[in-house]
């Protein structure tokens, strides 16, 4: 007991004179503790948290391109949606035109038809009218050569004389006539 | 000592490894450093599972300090050690968040930083070396020794640099534990040692103790600093292992 006491203390001389650094008989011990914690903070590291962390940035990154992606297509289809709709602003003005077109034809047909309608009620009038003229002409011709004739007869038979129908009726009629 | 009136400053003392219960110190001793790298593995699991166990599409802060951590390193293992070496990223993330860790709670006052131990920094040089060879070999065969003859050199250099080539080859475990083993205990103990200087100096301790917060921060930095070399030198030397040829 007594030497190892002694081999003990001096020892503990040996290490105050010196760096502990360079006390050789602590080594082992050091070795052992160390590789211990490194075994120790390995698996750690290497079984639980760094599997968690890199699952973790693999599965943000994965979100962010997804994201990306959606919204890349949401782009895509709002552009499609502003295409479309504006094929159909571009077709229903189209077919506003055509509807357009349609009905001024439709409405100068009908306005040619009642024009033509018009036209062809004002010609049968004026041709009645002119008919109509005609007759009344006539008709006053005739009543001309009647008056004519019966003038002619009275002023015959006023002056004395006696005339002859027939006779008075051609001389009046080639008188009416020149 | 202090009475004796000289300046008594101990700025290893703070590297002390001791039992936590008494006793001497074995192979499976829990010891003040165990305690620590218990606090280290608490820390990183506490972050990296509340990180990851919200699992929300829209990060929250936790969550975020996670993603930040993990896009990090996996950029840095993708960019410098290639895309194959894509494998190998949970086995440096563990390396860099140890390390960060370790670092950064050995500011705490009062505590132990495991990676202020040359043993440690050791384990984790020699564990990036071994697994790069044998990776290498493994996967290369011959042909991962052609990485130290240098066919881009004229021919009567080659031997040469081919010599050299292979010394730094095998250097590399020693810088790469050093660098931050060293730069991680000469913070401590040069913040031990104006600790010391305020002790005795009465009103001008002030000076000392400014000091302190001006180193205080520029360690916050090499903590920073450090686990990042650390990480990516481990990249660049998986690189030669799984990526291709860059002689």
């Amino acid at each position: 007991m007594a030497t190892e006491e002694t081999a003990h203390a001096a020892a503990e001389a040996a290490h105050q004179a010196g760096m502990p650094q360079l006390n050789f008989a602590t080594w082992p011990n050091q070795i052992f503790w160390l590789v211990v914690a490194m075994v120790v903070i390995w698996f750690v590291l290497a079984k639980i948290a760094l599997p968690r962390i890199g699952g973790v940035l693999a599965e943000r990154k994965g979100a962010i391109a997804k994201d990306l992606a959606a919204a890349e297509e949401l782009k895509s289809k709002a552009k499609a949606a502003e295409g479309a709709y504006t094929a159909a602003l571009d077709q229903a003005r189209a077919e506003a035109a055509k509807i357009i077109a349609a009905t001024k034809a439709e409405i100068q047909k009908e306005l040619d038809a009642a024009t033509a309608e018009a036209d062809a009620k004002i010609s049968a009038k004026a041709a009645e009218g002119e008919s109509r003229i005609a007759e009344i002409r006539a008709g006053a011709e005739a009543a001309v050569a009647e008056v004519a004739k019966d003038t002619a007869g009275a002023l015959v038979s006023a002056l004395g004389g006696s005339a002859d129908e027939a006779a008075i009726a051609s001389a009046v009629s080639a008188r009416v006539k020149g | 000592m202090a009475e004796e009136g000289g300046l008594q400053i101990h700025p290893m003392d703070q590297f002390q490894i001791h039992s936590l219960f008494g006793g001497d110190i074995g192979m499976f001793t829990p010891t003040n450093q165990t305690l620590w790298l218990g606090i280290t593995v608490l820390a990183i699991s506490a972050l990296m599972l509340a990180a990851s166990a919200g699992r929300s599409m829209i990060p929250g802060r936790v969550q975020s300090i996670g993603e930040l951590f993990y896009g990090f390193i996996h950029d840095m293992v993708e960019e410098v050690a290639g895309h194959d070496g894509a494998k190998f990223f949970p086995y440096v993330m563990a390396l860099f968040t140890f390390i960060l860790f370790s670092n950064l709670l050995g500011l705490l006052p009062m505590s132990f930083s495991p990676t202020s131990h040359i043993a440690a920094t050791a384990t984790l040089a020699i564990m990036v070396f071994l697994t790069v060879t044998l990776v290498g070999i493994w996967r290369k065969g011959l042909g991962f020794l052609a990485m130290f003859w240098v066919s881009s050199a004229p021919l009567v250099l080659r031997p040469v640099l081919a010599a050299i080539e292979v010394i730094s080859y095998f250097v590399r475990p020693l810088s790469h534990s050093i660098r931050l083993g060293g730069n991680i205990m000469a913070g401590h103990a040069m913040i031990k040692v104006f600790a010391g200087f305020a002790g005795v100096m009465g009103v001008a301790s002030v000076l000392p103790i400014a000091a302190i917060a001006a180193i205080y921060g520029l360690e916050l930095l090499v903590a920073v600093v450090q686990a990042y070399v650390f990480t990516i030198l481990t990249c660049v030397y998986l690189r030669d292992a799984v990526g291709e040829a860059h002689h």
